[in-house]
């Protein structure tokens, strides 16, 4: 389980982050929906400690991540919204290196690595130089290595960014099934519908702060279909 | 060694040596283009200041027939007039293309008017604009004007005056330079080589695993990995460490088959170069290494970009000439403070180990330690400035 609670940022002059609070639960998909420079990209990246919050807290299975980070990134895996491989290394080697970085055994790692690449449809690529990948394959390639330590919560920055349709349908897929295994997952989108049809929670966010959030079931009960919208669209024009 | 730090460390060398820029720059440039370089500016600079004088050099002589004398004189002097070209523009069209290093002309009058005892010309044709020509030139040029004093005193002698007359000062001359001393540009660029080429080793290394692990999005996901960031920053600085050794051992063993071209006994330098003064050489260089690396790494981790890192790392290369252009300026002999200098402490320790002189143990450590001190500062700098959140741009 994640919890934020208060955490606020600051770029300069620039407030990134005000107050944000939500809770991720265990086998549940959290969406942060929200435009561009809501703040959700600055909030996960203080969830798995990149940033240090300027006040508040985020804790992932109650453990704060400011005091014990190395812990807390062990349990988190993240896909950060520019998931830059390594060019000259393989895809496998790419995926191998993270492995190493958290400390699996090379006994269960090189079979774990195999079986992502099995389920990722990575075997084509797999032994091939990252250089020349497409955008779909180096975000499936990115997603392996977030996995390779099976990581019990997963952050996600704008995962179908630059994926084409069917390769947008095959992450929620993959989603879902790390959804029925358990696992604590957080996206973050702009996109509503993406939200909509693959977020059992959803937080919306915009200048930096918390507009609405509650069960996809619920939001659209509280707002109606329509002024789910509404909401995203008014918080964005009036800050 | 920590596990975090091993696995950066091995991840960076393998990527590392997939990099063809990086490994042509160890394999290629480091040890085969530089030690040719040098070797071929020594026998460059060595014909032009130490050579010559001792070799016959056959200069062609346009209308030798006019002054047998004058011919017999310079052939006694190494000097041997050829008669391949036969007129004044051929001669000066040879020098001009530089068929011919320089050529003599003897003017058409010249035996009428010596005869008169006037004014008898000779013109040496040569090209200032080539540096290598010039020993030559000088050559003749002082033949000839001995030649023409001589003359003057039997004339003198001839009407009873004594030859003094026209030298009222004698100018003797004594040089107190050693050959080493004569040498020590050449030593410095072999000092300064060594230095750039090991810190090239590291080049594009350094680059790529800070601003270019920024450039191409691959920073943020390796800070989430369970590792501290002084690990990460220790692992991929001695990964930079490894290439710069191999870089330097590659290259001194480059300039040890280089050397064996390099007529060093003619600028008084031990040519005995071997494995244990190149081993010695190694050692001396190898706490660079560390510096290098670290000062590296910590500037490329100010810049944003590649192309921006590699700005910067090239004028970074210039940094340990500044004390090697100290030292030929003030032409320093080693002592204990020098050696608190990296890069001139080494430049100083090699010539030594060239020069064959004994080395002074003291003077070693000194150099050793400071050096891989400065290292260790640089590297603590390193690793403050990549836990910064400003790493991520």
């Amino acid at each position: 389980m994640i919890e934020v609670k208060g955490i606020a940022k600051r770029f300069g002059a620039v407030e990134a982050l005000k107050e944000v609070s939500f809770v991720a639960r265990d086998g549940r998909i959290t969406g942060l929906l929200g435009p561009n420079g809501a703040g959700k990209s600055t909030c996960l990246r203080v969830i798995c400690n990149v940033l240090r919050p300027d006040s508040g807290a985020a804790t992932v299975d109650s453990i704060d991540v400011v005091a014990d980070p190395l812990n807390i990134r062990r349990r988190l895996g993240v896909l950060p919204h520019s998931a830059g491989l390594y060019p000259q290394l393989t895809a496998r080697e790419n995926i191998r290196y993270f492995g190493q970085l958290h400390g699996v055994a090379r006994e269960t790692l090189e079979p774990r690595i195999d079986s992502l690449i099995e389920r990722l449809e990575l075997n084509e690529i797999a032994d091939r130089r990252a250089k020349g990948f497409s955008q779909g394959e180096r975000t499936k390639v990115a997603l392996a290595r977030a996995l390779v330590h099976e990581p019990s919560h997963l952050l996600l920055d704008e995962p179908s960014n630059g994926l084409d349709v069917i390769a947008t349908r095959s992450l929620r897929g993959w989603l879902n099934e790390l959804r029925l295994d358990g696992k604590c997952i957080v996206l973050s989108s702009h996109i509503m519908q993406e939200v909509t049809a693959l977020c059992d929670d959803i937080v919306i966010m915009a200048h930096g702060r918390v507009v609405a959030e509650g069960t996809a079931e619920d939001l659209k009960h509280r707002f109606g279909q329509a002024s789910l919208e509404d909401i995203f669209v008014e918080t964005v024009g009036h800050p | 060694m920590s596990r975090p730090l091993l696995t950066v460390c091995r991840k960076e060398i393998v990527e590392n040596s997939r990099d063809r820029r990086a490994i042509l720059s160890i394999l290629f440039i480091g040890p085969i283009l530089v030690p040719a370089l040098w070797a071929f500016m020594i026998n460059v600079s060595a014909s032009r200041t130490f050579l010559g004088g001792d070799e016959p050099v056959s200069v062609p002589t346009v209308g030798q027939e006019l002054a047998p004398n004058l011919i017999d004189f310079l052939n006694r002097r190494g000097i041997e007039a050829s008669d391949e070209l036969g007129s004044v523009d051929e001669a000066i069209q040879a020098v001009a293309d530089g068929t011919h290093d320089v050529a003599l002309i003897i003017e058409p009058d010249f035996a009428e008017n010596f005869r008169a005892g006037g004014d008898a010309r000779v013109t040496v044709v040569f090209d200032q604009s080539r540096a290598t020509t010039l020993a030559d030139t000088r050559r003749v040029q002082a033949a000839l004007e001995s030649y023409a004093q001589q003359l003057s005193a039997l004339r003198l002698q001839a009407r009873g005056i004594s030859p003094l007359v026209l030298r009222p000062i004698t100018i003797d001359q004594y040089d107190v330079s050693t050959a080493a001393s004569r040498s020590v540009l050449i030593l410095g660029v072999l000092s300064y080589l060594l230095v750039v080429s090991t810190m090239m080793g590291g080049f594009y290394l350094a680059i790529d695993s800070t601003a270019g692990e920024r450039e191409r999005g691959s920073l943020e996901p390796l800070l989430t990995a369970p590792a501290t960031r002084a690990e990460l920053m220790l692992g991929k600085l001695a990964a930079t460490v490894f290439y710069m050794l191999l870089s330097l051992a590659l290259t001194v063993t480059g300039f040890a088959i280089a050397i064996r071209f390099a007529p060093l006994e003619a600028l008084g330098m031990s040519s005995g170069f071997n494995v244990v003064m190149a081993a010695k050489i190694v050692l001396i260089v190898a706490p660079i290494a560390p510096l290098g690396a670290a000062l590296m790494v910590l500037i490329a981790s100010f810049t944003r970009t590649y192309k921006e890192a590699q700005t910067y790392l090239g004028l970074t290369l210039l940094v340990p000439t500044l004390p090697l252009i100290v030292a030929s300026v003030l032409s320093v002999r080693p002592s204990l403070e020098l050696m608190l200098i990296p890069s001139l402490s080494q430049h100083l320790l090699i010539t030594q180990i060239i020069s064959a002189e004994p080395l002074n143990g003291v003077h070693v450590l000194l150099s050793v330690f400071c050096t891989l001190a400065a290292s260790a500062v640089l590297a603590v700098l390193a690793t403050r400035l990549y836990s910064s959140e400003k790493l991520l741009g």
